[in-house]
């Protein structure tokens, strides 16, 4: 028995490890191809230019115009979800926290909004930008994003609040702060780099995603300078540069994938370092 | 005729003091609580003898962490608590007082089952009911901070690193220094909802001997459930059973003399 129970233990760790370690491996997969294709065709213009004529066909120039426009896009749709999704968390985990059901049913709701592929978001912003006489434009792309994301930032805000027990909202309570002086200075704290995690996985969704802004920011060769222009994003310019037939081009494509990839790597990582750097801070 | 240039010696003194002499630190009145249809606390009558440690005995359920909460009033947080009745603390009504409820909490530390440290240092978890109190000057709240944590006796485990999480210590550190932060406020009374049934054998013991120590300032309200733990302790019972006060007295009394059938019955399954 004990013998059949170590070689059963031994294969569940096996497999889990298996798992994991494949997983591991396709992430790094991923980069690799997009390095090995790409870092031929990485230079300073890509990054630091807007496409020039004939860009897309091989000619001079680069990507300036979709960084700038999906930083903009991503920030402001992040922007907006914190505010939103802030509120909804608190007032799912304070004032529903009595009311099961409820709470059970709306955290429902948001896990179906966040399942909800971006291209439905993207055919809904589509519909409101047309009823509101809008244009495709940063605006509607910021709004598009927006929505698409609060879910997942109230939802991720949702499980950092929940983990936080009631024993410490009352050890505050106790010491005689107030419930604002316990919701500032103990309870987001308590949370905070889960909140920057929350951030963070919304922003990655908000900057990586291409078919929320298809219809709704629209494409320009130009910064915006506006919110009511159009603007230009990565992952539609990767999109454009791969349905290239030039392989110049094609390469191009790559070479923005490696630019949004270290984007996405630079922000998750400043903001850890960042969540770090407060708490130490928070201690002295 | 008293002379009053003889001094007693204070362990004398103590011997010499009926168990429920001192005047009440609390007194509780036809307190009710209620959770919709389910009555939790039935109509009780009580009073905590000052600088006394009254243990509240009682099967699970029956209502003993709720009557902790209502004496510092963290029944507030749960909307569905309706409680009724009057708790006075020197004169003020707690329940009943819709002022500075913060001010009023600090005049009670609470102790819980679990260590809550605040997310901050070692440092600040003392301090911080004294920042709540305004205290600003850095010298008085190192003073302080030093103060409590001999108190408890983790001074000498921990001054090396005050600054250091208070998350990074052991359990029974983290409710010693729970216990720190607590008196730093100087409270009258501390609310204790069984302080030692996450500790070790070790850590339960120091925690034991602080309150045996400290009980000459502090009027002591313990929740336990490990029966030895009240017969080492008490100075005041209560047994309370499904809401309801069944007995209180003397540890002599309701140890050794247990007049209800439940009590009796409590008793036995605890030995
Ligand atoms: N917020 C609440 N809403 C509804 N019922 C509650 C609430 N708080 C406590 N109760 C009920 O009141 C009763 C007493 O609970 P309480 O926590 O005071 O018991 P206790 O004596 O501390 O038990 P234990 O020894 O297990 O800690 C229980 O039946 C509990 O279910
Ligand atoms: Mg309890």
């Amino acid at each position: 028995m004990k013998r059949i129970k170590r070689v059963e233990e031994k294969f569940y760790i096996g497999l889990s490890a298996f798992m994991t370690y494949s997983l591991i491996a396709v992430l790094a997969f991923i980069i690799l191809v997009i390095f090995v294709k790409g870092f031929g065709a990485l230079s300073w213009d890509m990054v630091i230019k807007v496409p020039k004529g004939g860009y897309y066909y091989g000619g001079e120039g680069g990507v300036l115009n979709a960084i700038a426009g999906s930083l903009y896009i991503a920030l402001g749709a992040t922007l907006i979800a914190i505010v939103i999704g802030m509120p909804a968390a608190l007032y799912l985990n304070v004032h529903l926290i009595r009311y099961r059901r409820t709470q059970n049913t709306i955290r429902y709701f948001l896990d179906a909004l966040w399942g909800i592929p971006s291209i439905v978001y993207g055919a809904f912003g589509f519909t409101l930008m047309l009823f509101f006489g809008m244009n495709a434009s940063l605006l509607a792309g910021i709004i598009t994003v927006a929505l698409l994301i609060s879910p997942i930032m109230v939802r991720t805000f949702d499980e950092v609040l929940s983990t936080i027990p009631k024993g410490l909202h009352e050890a505050s309570l106790a010491l005689g702060s107030t419930r604002s002086e316990t919701a500032f200075r103990v309870i987001f704290k308590q949370g905070f780099s889960g909140f920057i995690t929350a951030i963070l996985l919304s922003f990655g969704r908000g900057i990586g995603d291409a078919a929320s802004v298809l219809f709704t920011a629209g494409y320009t060769d130009n910064i915006p300078v506006n919110l009511d222009e159009p603007a230009a994003t990565l992952p539609l310019a990767i999109f454009f540069q791969l349905g290239s037939p030039i392989p110049e081009v094609r390469d191009r494509a790559y070479a923005s994938a490696i630019i949004l990839t270290v984007i996405i790597l630079s922000i998750s990582l400043g903001a850890r370092f960042l969540s770090k750097r407060y708490s130490k801070t928070n201690l002295k | 005729m008293k002379s009053p240039d003889i001094e007693m010696p204070e362990s004398v003194v103590e011997i010499l003091t009926p168990s429920v002499a001192g005047k009440p630190a609390l007194k509780i009145s036809n307190l009710n609580v209620h959770a919709g249809d389910h009555h939790i606390l039935k109509n009780i009558n009580l009073e905590i003898p000052e600088n006394r440690i009254t243990v509240l005995l009682g099967p699970s359920g029956c209502g003993k962490t709720t009557l902790l909460k209502c004496m510092n009033r963290l029944t507030d947080l749960y909307r569905e608590l309706e409680v009724t009745g009057t708790i006075t603390i020197g004169g003020d009504d707690i329940l009943n007082s819709t002022t500075d409820i913060p001010a009023l909490r600090q005049r009670m530390g609470l102790l819980s089952q679990r260590p809550y440290p605040l997310p901050v240092s070692i440092f600040k978890n003392v301090a911080y009911g004294l920042k709540l109190k305004g205290v600003r000057d850095k010298r008085l709240l190192a003073f302080s901070v030093e103060k409590h944590l001999r108190e408890v006796g983790l001074w000498e485990e921990v001054k090396g690193r005050l600054n250091a999480p208070a998350t990074s210590l052991s359990i029974g550190q983290q409710q010693r220094l729970c216990l720190a932060r607590g008196l730093a406020v100087k409270p009258a009374i501390i609310l204790a909802d069984e302080p030692t049934s996450a500790l070790d054998p070790t850590s339960s013991k120091i925690i034991e001997n602080l309150f045996r120590e400290i009980r000459k300032h502090y009027t002591i309200v313990l929740v336990t459930h490990v029966l030895r733990q009240a017969i080492r302790l008490a100075d005041h019972v209560i047994f309370m059973h499904d809401g309801e006060i069944i007995e209180q007295g003397s540890p002599g009394e309701l140890f050794e003399n247990a007049r209800s059938d439940k009590l009796r019955a409590y008793l036995i399954d605890g030995n």
